[in-house]
């Protein structure tokens, strides 16, 4: 990283302390030195996919997948539930993707599926960044017996294992996709409010929060006016970084036949459907809606590096 | 040529980073020399480029970093274009480094005695059977007592003094030639810091070693160092023997830089450039006239923090009553002291004396253990500090905090900042109104009108500290705490602070409650000095009184440790 030292030789403490010091006065005088205007958030965002052409990559890959799930239906060359004569057929220039076992385009399902994965991934961790971060700021900011209930509470659900517990919230409260929405957000409950209540720990006694209160401020304005905006731009990455795992949840929970039914294209179930016809040979089947499911994972994950580079003060040379 | 080769010789050294708007020159045309046995003292604010010159000299230059131009030449060896192995050995054996933070630069999970065996087994300076034996000798040698027991302590164990004496001890394990110490005593107490500073300039001499001190203050290099190079914005501006240098200093810069040091026999305005233009300050009628009226009386407070829950717990559940209650820590032990309007009261101390710990219960912050704070005849100290944020009194109690960038929040703009107290507790209503109470309470502090819509990261240090004033002034307070309001500014700065400060404290009929490390600047600003020590009060009286006649030996102790420029 920025070490001028590599850490890994069996370097004294004081060297190794010498590398980060340095590293951490020469950002202060390299900004003492420069007293131009603070870019905007554009321009440094600009600045680190510039460094990091992966991260330019991962949004360009968002970007693809934003506009399937928006005008999916409209640019698909074939409906995705009609079948015709050709099934089972290979990938050719008529079918990119090929055909499955009732002869529906396999490239028009996977396109159309992309709006359903994305919307439960989306709704999915809209409604845990709700949950998990005003509960974790909470815990953090208030401490006592809120900081003991939530911390609890993450504790119970991380003592399951995690898709076996989504498996067990849908089994029990019926098959529809608001439950797969609802069992994604509670299993990644614990990372949220994790991420939050230590953020928000580390900010309760900062000085502009005892400025605040001072300033007449009540503890719960001081909650939402002070801890809150500087808390989200790390909750955005872990949003960016838990996208990925959600949306391989909702494909998993639909893989073993919980959530969506069939003929609903969605790649879990594109995939559950396809791996029967793998040993005979028709690969195409489940290996293009999980060429999409790694490559939708992929990008957010790659995009919340990226996010968490853009946020990174270190990076703000 | 009969002068000796110097140790160390900087030669037109020229240091740049690349930032993303470009190449940052941080050093230019810098010479310097060292001989064998010398100290050298590189004094500067923050930005000059005196860090980055040692960091060059070390090879250790963040990634951005690189030495663009000049040589460096260290006892015959080209530091500039030696490889990184010959570096690595020459780092630790032949020049060490010495930094501002000792706990930062330790290993908070590794015993002290490892960590120099460390050292001492990677430059091949003991076998593994004689490390211990030569690891509690170097404890012995930074004089720390019974160094057998010390050896097996953490740092966490240690005080701030002690774990800088255990890095000197790391720096020194391998008998450098030279030693660069980085702001080595900044953030210790100013006793500790003497103690510090007389240890490394005796092991230097004893072992006829060369030392760089890099310093922002003048009164430590001028007591400590043989030769002064005063450096600004990268460049070397004047070099000259210590003892001249403060009788007759040649650039403007460096009569600046003393001038505004605080010291004997001088006043605020003293520190200022005679050009600095003063603003005329006309005392409030009101408020400051009624001098002997008590604003805040303070009796018999205590504060106690739990030591550990957990052993409390334990004891009372085996009826250990002695132990249970003895696991209270004491940080304020029974103080009594007031302020009166339109007075100023400094509070002293070292760290951890309670000092801090009492500001914040004055401020209401912080909930007292026993007994009273009085304000303006009303009992404050009954008022829970989570209730106090709705008192009517809020307003009137008012605090300026130490770090300033710490105290902004950083999402919010300077206006943002000082609207916060006016929107909260203010009369101004309407975005208009609040708008201009923010103008007018910047012209007040000084603070740039188009400055107001910045974000604290765009602002430097000295603005981030007048936004920190004007939010405090923002809603007409009686009573100002100023916790170490300057300590973490450069002595230009500072002084056009502190003079901001007595001007407001005039113009507005304040009284302040100034807590500080600082005698120096104590001496400036106080009309009162309370002395604390361990929670309690070592001894009060007016400032003159204090500190020109002590009557404790710790005030006389206090004062003896702090460096002064020889003028």
């Amino acid at each position: 990283m920025n070490q001028a030292v590599s850490p890994e030789k069996v370097a004294p403490a004081a060297e190794i302390a010498a590398a980060a010091i340095a590293a951490a006065t020469v950002q202060a005088e390299t900004k003492a030195a420069s007293p131009a205007p603070q870019p905007s958030i554009f321009h440094h965002a600009r600045y680190v996919i510039g460094e990091n052409p992966v991260t330019g990559l991962a949004f360009a890959i968002f970007l693809l997948i934003v506009i399937c799930a928006v005008f999916g239906p409209w640019i698909v060359p074939y409906d995705p539930l009609a079948s015709n004569e050709a099934t089972l057929a290979p990938p050719s220039a008529i079918h990119w993707f090929g055909t499955d076992q009732l002869g529906r385009d396999i490239l028009s399902r996977v396109i159309v599926a992309t709006r359903l994965d994305l919307a439960i991934a989306v709704a999915s961790v809209a409604l845990v960044f709700l949950l998990g971060g005003v509960s974790g700021v909470a815990a953090g900011f208030f401490g006592g017996w809120i900081d003991r209930l939530v911390g609890r509470l993450a504790d119970t659900i991380m003592a399951f294992p995690l898709f076996v517990l989504a498996m067990g919230i849908v089994a029990a409260l019926g098959n529809s996709v608001t439950n797969i929405v609802l069992a994604t957000a509670i299993i990644n409950f614990p990372l949220y409010a994790r991420v939050a209540r230590a953020e928000a720990n580390t900010r309760r006694n900062a000085g502009y929060v005892l400025a605040a209160r001072l300033s007449g401020n009540t503890e719960m304005r001081i909650l939402l006016a002070q801890i809150l905006p500087n808390v989200m731009p790390i909750m955005v990455v872990q949003m960016s970084l838990t996208m990925g795992y959600a949306i391989l949840n909702a494909a998993g929970l639909s893989f073993i036949g919980l959530g969506v039914r069939p003929p609903t294209a969605e790649w879990g179930i594109m995939v559950a459907e396809g791996a029967a016809f793998m040993v005979s040979g028709e690969w195409w089947i489940a290996f293009f809606p999980g060429a999409a499911l790694v490559l939708a994972v992929f990008c957010f994950n790659l995009l919340g590096d990226g996010l968490r580079d853009i946020v990174d003060p270190q990076r703000r040379t | 040529m009969t002068e000796p080769l110097p140790l160390l010789d900087v030669h037109d050294l020229t240091v740049e980073f690349a930032t993303r708007r470009g190449i940052v020159r941080a050093v230019e045309q810098v010479n310097l020399t060292v001989a064998r046995g010398e100290t050298v003292g590189i004094v500067g604010e923050s930005g000059s480029g005196k860090s980055v010159t040692s960091y060059a000299v070390m090879r250790i230059l963040d990634r951005a970093g690189r030495i663009a131009d000049g040589a460096i030449t260290f006892s015959g060896v080209d530091v500039r274009h030696a490889s990184e192995s010959a570096m690595r050995d020459l780092r630790g054996r032949e020049m060490s480094m010495i930094f501002q933070n000792p706990r930062a630069a330790l290993n908070p999970i590794r015993k002290v005695g490892h960590q120099i065996e460390d050292v001492l087994l990677q430059h091949v300076q003991a076998a593994p059977s004689d490390a211990r034996e030569k690891a509690i000798a170097m404890l012995d040698q930074v004089r720390i007592a019974r160094p057998e027991e010390r050896y097996h302590a953490y740092p966490f164990e240690l005080s701030g003094g002690m774990c800088q004496r255990v890095v000197i001890a790391l720096a020194l394990a391998c008998r450098p030639q030279l030693l660069i110490a980085d702001e080595p005593t900044t953030g210790l107490d100013v006793t500790t810091q003497k103690a510090v500073m007389e240890l490394v300039v005796e092991l230097t001499r004893e072992r006829g070693m060369s030392t760089i001190l890099i310093t922002h203050d003048l009164g430590l290099a001028a007591a400590y160092c043989d030769r002064v190079v005063v450096m600004q914005k990268g460049r070397v501006l004047e070099t000259a023997r210590s003892t001249e240098i403060f009788k007759v200093p040649e650039h403007p810069y460096t009569r600046k830089l003393m001038r505004a040091t605080p010291r004997i026999g001088v006043t605020l305005r003293d520190l200022l450039p005679p050009d600095a233009v003063l603003p005329d300050s006309k005392p409030a009628a009101a408020a400051a006239r009624e001098a002997d009226e008590p604003l805040l009386v303070v009796d018999d407070l205590i504060k106690d923090y739990p030591r550990n829950a957990m052993s409390r717990t334990l004891a009372s559940l085996f009826r250990r009553r002695d132990i249970a209650e003895d696991a209270a820590f004491r940080a304020v032990d029974g103080i009594s002291f007031g302020v009166k309007r339109g007075e100023s009261v400094g509070l002293v101390g070292e760290s951890g004396c309670g000092k801090s710990t009492t500001s914040m219960m004055v401020m209401r912050l912080l909930d007292k253990t026993a007994g009273t704070i009085t304000f303006d005849g009303q009992d404050i100290g009954a008022v829970p500090a989570r209730d106090f944020a709705r008192s009517p009194l809020r307003g009137r109690i008012q605090m300026v905090f130490q770090d300033p960038t710490d105290s902004l929040n950083p999402r919010f703009t300077a206006a943002r900042a000082i609207a916060d107290p006016i929107l909260r507790l203010g009369t101004a209503r309407g975005a208009r109104a609040v708008r201009a109470r923010c103008e007018e309470l910047a012209h007040q502090v000084g603070l740039p009108g188009e400055l107001l819509d910045r974000f604290p990261h765009q602002l430097s240090g000295g603005q981030k500290a007048r936004v920190g004033i004007a939010r405090a002034i923002a809603l007409g307070p009686e009573l100002l705490v100023l916790d170490e309001p300057t300590a973490a500014l450069d002595v230009s700065v500072q002084a056009i602070v502190l003079n901001l400060l007595q001007d407001l404290k005039t113009a507005l009929g304040m009284s302040y409650l100034f807590v500080s490390h600082d005698l120096n600047v104590v001496r400036l600003l106080c009309d009162r000095v309370i002395v604390m020590r361990a929670g309690k009060i070592v001894e009060q009286g007016s400032t003159t009184q204090v500190l020109n006649a002590p009557q404790s030996d710790y005030t006389r102790e206090l004062l003896t440790a702090i460096p002064h420029p020889p003028i």
